[in-house]
This record gives structure tokens, C-alpha cells and sequence, in this order.
């Protein structure tokens, strides 16, 4: 099952091709073919159960496809990954700080010495996040939106190529949704890092997508959003006849039977 | 209270205090609760099936306290893991009640071992119970940053290329040793009381995973210290004592933790 | 051997209470174990052990001990939130571990008193083969409530199994709901720990129940597969340990054992057939 190595490119900070994935017998991604180009923001789009989080997965390594391969960034180290919820109480004492600092060094086995060197790394990343006023609180008692700059925070730190991050806009409102949005554009224009990001709702994110790569029944629509949000692609790949409108500054995509927003 | 035979007791019971006072730190953490609970169950059949076939009871319960933990990680991978922690205790515990039956005498040991005893650790065995808990301890140190990476986001850790069922497995191997250090002591039933309460009265208290660390072995310290001495004084079980401070501590410590913060949770 | 099985009065009234008793820990146990209560079940059977052993002091009925003990539990648990119920609880941990603490100061008082080790015995492994014979009718009759009330909520903790907040907005109670669950949960606990002990009634809680859950993701089918399993492991369980009586020459396996050893097997072969069934999981690789 297994498919020669794609050939190094350097334009390419991720390369993904034929991931096929099957959960309890039902195909959830079927030959799908991915280009994540330095610095580049693209986003993976599709309803809840489209495949999204598994092909998240896939391209993170932590989950093992039944074909296909992905070229990764070289060092483990090289990707950065935003999850979208942490599993601590909120009375864990684990400060947002120090779930920053096991950003650079949380794998390492041995009793943890000499980290005061490592500092301004930790100061320098939560300052890029925006999270300094509460680096010193409970990450367990933070807002989801503060949680999630301190994950961020712990993504970057290490200064990965690459960026993955799962719904991040999720449970966001509108507001705060637009603030993460500007800041993962200047994250990339800062440090040059790719980012990839899903989501099941296209619009906020449309102003800073370079690629979008629209999951529906295990099969992908990918290129840039001008290639395919359109009512040709969305129709081949939902198979069924869809339209796309712009209304009110919104995208949406319809189906004849229903109203699905993009 | 100080008596000769009882200085087995003082020093069985701090290296007890430590080893569950760091363990239990990252039992609370990682919300493991359930299955501290279970370990020390599983435990206590492996003790009554040594007492059966004339074996030294620590092998025992290290056996079964090693399995069960084992089993419970290993078989948690595809399933409900409160659904196959409550299995295999039971399935032990169930074990447990058959070794018992086969002796045809219900002896003060087993029911040593299910509640606790002062005089618990024996001269000879505080050497072993001495080097298991420093093992333990050595062990914690060796995996602490992926333990806590992966108690932050079992995700994320494996992202980073952290073995997380590898961590699992080594913490699970941990619980179990401090299992067999601690029960002989404070019996099976109750020692995961000690697991519990007393670190997770620190964790309300502490600022930072450091703090949290040293405050909880204080905290388990006095717990046991002090149930040594009413035990001594009023010859009732010793795990009752441990359970009954754990609980005062925490419900303590969430009291004052909350009305510091001054906001309702 | 099985005619004498069957005709023993001692192994009737062990069928007919357990099996009752099965059958209301199966269809309980399916709720129990979708709303991810095991670890409550398994404190409510510590707690009401704490029960059971202090009736032994006031010299009432085991039966009542267990089951005040765990009614108040229930309700207890559930001012406290049943979020909280899941294994990660620290707060469940330290109460029912207070619980387990009080139970050990019972029971050896109980044994200081008493002079025998009989109520330990029975509270922590149960007396399914030594029951009174006036407490059937009972037992009998508190699980019928157990049903009714199963009966009557069942719709309402369908809808809040899956949803709470989507229950909440079709006008389901589900404050009310849910303590109505952890009260029937309360009491189909309380019939197992009288049988197979605290200790153990766990088993039958969620072992059938987990065992039916692997083939359906119906409600409704799940429990009575759940209850229709149990009864048989319960009723396979008696059998054992009757006639290993002669296998060991004169002292046989206790009936408690053996059915949560059913119970067990039970499990591990249904999941050993799934995995056989091959649902070709991709492999994680951490």
C-alpha cells in the first residue's frame, strides 16, 4: 500500500498525496492530494464529519493513513499544532507560562534544569500571541479564546515551518474570531511560518486564504478559493447541483434541498 | 507512640507519604482518579492469592497492581476507559473474593489488607518498600515534561513525537509500585484516598506545578503522620484516619482557594 | 446434578432475586454507562456499603442500610452536579473515598461488636446463597420501582443522554431527570451489592451493559440485551459455584466470583469477536 516518497521540493513546506483513510469500515478521506507553500494560509473546509480533523491528523503524523504519504518539514519539531481544546481542570496549577515553556522542551525526558535560559523565548512568544497580561494565571481558569492564544503561543515558540490548527474559530464570537484571524496573518508575515487551519465556515477566513482545499464525502476540491468556491467544483464534489451566493458580505454555499453556510 | 516497634511504623509511613505525595500529584493532574482507585483494588487480590499459596504478599499485590494497571491501559486504547477501569477492578477485586474463600479462614491479614495497618511494613520489607519508592520517584523525574505535556493535551503531546501510550504505561507501571509501597499500610480499599486528597488540596492551594509538587508531599506527610498517631491512640483502622484528614484537607483547601478567588466556580 | 441444582430452595430463591436483580442492573446499566457514570455507580456501591455496614450497629436490615445510604448519596451527588460524576473527579474521589474510610470504621466495629467477621463479609462480598427469605417480596418490590422509574424517564434521559441542551429546550426536566436516574441507579446498585457485595456490583452494573453496547447503538435494544445477558451470567454464575462444591472437595467457589467472572469473560469475548470483525482502524501512531 505504500507509495514512493514524493521527491523533496523545496517550494514546498508540506506535501500530501493519495491520503486515504477509512473509520469503522466508512471511507473518510479518499485520494487526497495537498501543497502547503512556505508562508502560505490555507484552510480546510467542510461540514462537521467531512474528514477535516482526520486529515488534520494525518498531516500531523499522529494518525497513520491506509495509502498515500506526506512529506513533512524536516525535524519533528518543524510543525506546530494548535489542538482545540486542552484536558486540564481548571485547578490545575500549570501556569499559561509554563504550558509555553513545554512548547520548547516538553518532549525531553530527565528532570527539567537550567530553564531560565529558555525565558525569552517564552516572553517573546507570548508577546507575538498577545497573552502577556495573563501568562501568570491558571491556563485551566483562562477564557477558550485565551487558551487558545496560549496554545498558539506554544506552537510558535519553537518557530515551526509549518502551523496546523484545528476550528480554531470554532466557539469564537465574530469579534474575537476577526482577532485571531488578523493575528495568524501577521504571525505569518512576521516569521514567514505556513499555516493551515479548518474550519466549517469559510467566511472569516476568506480575506487571508492563499489555498482552499473543500472536503465533502471523503473527496477534496483543492486550489485557490477563486478555483473553487464556485457552483462547477462544489457541484462535482458534493454530487449533487450547488450554488454558490454572495449576499450581505457572506459566501454561502446551497444545496437544493437546504441551505448549508460555506 | 514512639515506641521501638512502631519506628517500622514512622518510617514505613514517610516513605509512604512521599511516594504517594508526588504520584498522586500527577494522578489529580492527569484526572486519573478513577483509576488510582482501581490499581489498589486489583492490588489487594494479588496479596490475598500470595497469603493463599504462602508467598510473600508485597509479590503479590505488585503482580496484580502491575497487570491491572497494564490491562487497564492497554485495553482503554479502543474503549470507554471508565467503562474498562470499573471492569477490571471489579474483575480483580472479584478474584480477590475467591482467594479469600479458598483459605477457609477469614484472617485479620486480608482484612489488614483491605482497610490498613499501623504495623503494616515489617522490618525486612522497609528495605524493598525504601527502593521501590525511590524507583518510583526516579522514574517520575525521568518522564515529568512528557507527563505533563500529555496531561495539557494528549494530542498535542504525540504531536510532538511524544510515546503517549509509552508514558501511559510507564506512569500506570508508577501508580502501581507506589500501590504495593502503600498498602500494606493504609490497605487497599482506602489508599487511593491518599492518591487523591491530599495532593489535590495542594493543587487549589499552589501557584505553580513546583509548588504543587512540594505541597502535596507535606500535605500527604501530615495526613499520614497524623493517622499513625490516632491509630496508635485509639487502635481503629488506619485507613480511616487517612481518608477522613484527606477529605479535610481537601474540603479545606477548596474553601479557602474559592473565597480567596472571591467567585462562585 | 442439575435436578438438584434446581430442586435446592437455597439456589431458588438466589435465581429468582438474581436474576431480577440482573435484568434491573442490564437495563440500568445501558444509561450508565452512555452517560459515562460508571465511576458514580461504583462510588454509589461504596457508599451505600457504608450503609450496609453501619445497619449492622443499629441493628437493622443490611437490605435498608444499603438502600438509605445510597438514595441519599444519589441525591447528594447530583446537588453537587452530575458533571462532576465522570473518573476525573477529584471531589467524587475524595467523598466516596471519606465513604470507604467511614465503611472501615463500621465494619471493624461491627467485628469488635459482633464478634464475627460475618457482616464484613457480607457487605463487601454479598449473600446471594444466604439470604432471608422474608426479603424477597422486598427486594422484589423495590425493583419494580427501580423500573417504573426507568420506565417513566426513560424518554427524557434518552434525549438528555445525547443532548442536554437540546433535552433542556424540547421542555425535558433535566434536573429532575437526572436525579431520577442517579436514584434508580441508586437503588439497582444497591439489589446488586445485597447479592454479589459491593464490592462487586459494579460488575453487573456495566459489564452486561458494555457487552450489549459493542453490537447496537440503540437504547432500548442495548438493554434488553444488557438484561437478557445478565440474567444468564447470573444464572451460569449460581450453577459454578453450586457444583464446584464437589470439584475442590467440600468448599465451593463463591457465587460472587463466578458471575463477575461471567461477566468478565463475557466482555473480553465480545470485544475479541469485534476486533475479529476487523473495523479496520487506522492506527494511531503515538
Amino acid at each position: 500500500m505504500s507509495e514512493p516518497s514524493p521527491r523533496r521540493d523545496p517550494d514546498v513546506v508540506l506535501r500530501a498525496r493519495g491520503i486515504a483513510v477509512r473509520l469503522g469500515g466508512v471511507p473518510v478521506l479518499d485520494d487526497v492530494d495537498l501543497d502547503v507553500p512556505p508562508g502560505a494560509i490555507v484552510g480546510l473546509i467542510g461540514a462537521n464529519g467531512a474528514g477535516k480533523t482526520t486529515l488534520l491528523r494525518v498531516l500531523l503524523g499522529i494518525l497513520r493513513p491506509h495509502s498515500g504519504r506526506v512529506q513533512r518539514p524536516d525535524r519533528r519539531a518543524g510543525i506546530g499544532y494548535v489542538p482545540q481544546k486542552i484536558a486540564l481542570d481548571p485547578h490545575a496549577p500549570l501556569r499559561a507560562r509554563d504550558v509555553v515553556m513545554l512548547g520548547l522542551d516538553g518532549a525531553r525526558l530527565g528532570i527539567p534544569l537550567g530553564r531560565a535560559r529558555l525565558r525569552g523565548a517564552v516572553d517573546d512568544a507570548l508577546t507575538q500571541v498577545g497573552a502577556t497580561e495573563f501568562a501568570d494565571a491558571r491556563v485551566g481558569e483562562l477564557s477558550g479564546g485565551q487558551q487558545q492564544r496560549v496554545l498558539l503561543a506554544h506552537a510558535i515558540v519553537s518557530r515551526p515551518a509549518l502551523l496546523l490548527l484545528d476550528e480554531p474559530l470554532a466557539s469564537l464570537d465574530p469579534v474575537s474570531a476577526r482577532d485571531v484571524v488578523v493575528l495568524l496573518d501577521e504571525l505569518r508575515r512576521q516569521s514567514g511560518v505556513a499555516i493551515v487551519v479548518t474550519a466549517h465556515d469559510l467566511t472569516l477566513l476568506l480575506p487571508v486564504l492563499d489555498r482552499v482545499a473543500y472536503l465533502a464525502g471523503g473527496r477534496a476540491a483543492v486550489g485557490t478559493p477563486a478555483e473553487v468556491v464556485r457552483d462547477d467544483v462544489l457541484s462535482a464534489l458534493y454530487r449533487r447541483p450547488m450554488r454558490v451566493i454572495e449576499a450581505a458580505e457572506r459566501t454561502f454555499v446551497v444545496a437544493d434541498e437546504g441551505v448549508t453556510d460555506a | 507512640m514512639f515506641a521501638a516497634y512502631l519506628m517500622t511504623a514512622w518510617a514505613g509511613g514517610t516513605i509512604v507519604a512521599v511516594v504517594a505525595g508526588v504520584v498522586g500529584f500527577f494522578v489529580v493532574l492527569r484526572g486519573n482518579a478513577f483509576f488510582a482507585h482501581a490499581v489498589p483494588h486489583g492490588a489487594f487480590a494479588g496479596a490475598a492469592g500470595a497469603v493463599l499459596i504462602g508467598v510473600n504478599p508485597l509479590v503479590g499485590l505488585g503482580v496484580f497492581a502491575a497487570g491491572g494497571a497494564v490491562g487497564i491501559v492497554l485495553l482503554g486504547r479502543r474503549a470507554r476507559h471508565d467503562v474498562v477501569t470499573a471492569l477490571t477492578l471489579v474483575t480483580m477485586l472479584a478474584l480477590g473474593a475467591l482467594f479469600l474463600s479458598r483459605s477457609r479462614e477469614y484472617s485479620a491479614q486480608v482484612f489488614a489488607l483491605l482497610f490498613g495497618q499501623i504495623l503494616g511494613v515489617s522490618p525486612d520489607q522497609l528495605v524493598t518498600t525504601g527502593l521501590l519508592g525511590v524507583g518510583c520517584l526516579a522514574l517520575v523525574a525521568l518522564i515529568v515534561r512528557p507527563l505533563l505535556l500529555a496531561s495539557v493535551s494528549p494530542a498535542l503531546a504525540a504531536s510532538r513525537g511524544v510515546p503517549v501510550t509509552g508514558v501511559d504505561l510507564v506512569f500506570a507501571l508508577v501508580v502501581a509500585a507506589a500501590t504495593t509501597v502503600s498498602v500494606p499500610m493504609v490497605g487497599a480499599l482506602l489508599m487511593f484516598a491518599l492518591l487523591i486528597g491530599p495532593p489535590a488540596a495542594a493543587q487549589r492551594l499552589a501557584r505553580t506545578a513546583g509548588q504543587g509538587l512540594v505541597l502535596s508531599v507535606a500535605l500527604t506527610l501530615v495526613t499520614v503522620w497524623a493517622s499513625i498517631a490516632l491509630a496508635v491512640t485509639t487502635d481503629l483502622p488506619i485507613g480511616f484516619f487517612a481518608t477522613a484528614i484527606g477529605a479535610l484537607l481537601y474540603g479545606g483547601a477548596a474553601g479557602a482557594a474559592r473565597s480567596r478567588r472571591g467567585r462562585v466556580e | 446434578m442439575l435436578s438438584a441444582f434446581f430442586a435446592s430452595p437455597t439456589v431458588q430463591t438466589a435465581l429468582v432475586v438474581g436474576s431480577v436483580v440482573a435484568a434491573v442492573s442490564g437495563i440500568v446499566g445501558v444509561f450508565t454507562v452512555t452517560r459515562g457514570q460508571s465511576f458514580a455507580g461504583h462510588a454509589l456501591a461504596d457508599l451505600g456499603a457504608v450503609g450496609g455496614s453501619g445497619a449492622f450497629l443499629l441493628g437493622i436490615s443490611q437490605l435498608w442500610g444499603f438502600v438509605l445510604a445510597g438514595v441519599v448519596s444519589a441525591v447528594a451527588m447530583e446537588a453537587i452536579g452530575t458533571r462532576r460524576l465522570e473518573g476525573r473527579d477529584v471531589a467524587t474521589g475524595v467523598v466516596f473515598g471519606a465513604g470507604m474510610g467511614l465503611t472501615a470504621l463500621f465494619l471493624t466495629l461491627d467485628t469488635l461488636i459482633g464478634g464475627s467477621s460475618n457482616a464484613a463479609i457480607s457487605v463487601l462480598f454479598g449473600s446471594l446463597f444466604s439470604l432471608d427469605t422474608r426479603l424477597v417480596p422486598v427486594i422484589v418490590v423495590l425493583a419494580l420501582v427501580t423500573l417504573m422509574i426507568v420506565a417513566v424517564i426513560w424518554r427524557w434521559v434518552s434525549l438528555e443522554t445525547l443532548d442536554r441542551d437540546l433535552a433542556a429546550a424540547r421542555g425535558v426536566p433535566t434536573r429532575w431527570a437526572s436525579t431520577l436516574f442517579l436514584i434508580a441507579l441508586a437503588l439497582a446498585v444497591q439489589l446488586s451489592s445485597l447479592s454479589i457485595g459491593a464490592i462487586l456490583s459494579t460488575a453487573l452494573l456495566i459489564g452486561p451493559a458494555a457487552t450489549a453496547l459493542l453490537f447496537t447503538r440503540r437504547l432500548g435494544t442495548a438493554a434488553a440485551l444488557a438484561a437478557m445477558t445478565a440474567v444468564v451470567q447470573v444464572g451460569v454464575g449460581c450453577l459454578v459455584s453450586f457444583v464446584s462444591y464437589d470439584w475442590f472437595g467440600g468448599s465451593s467457589w463463591p457465587v460472587s466470583f463466578t458471575i463477575v467472572a461471567a461477566v468478565f469473560l463475557t466482555y473480553v469475548g465480545a470485544r475479541a469477536v469485534c476486533a475479529l470483525r476487523g473495523f479496520a482502524h487506522p492506527t494511531a501512531v503515538a
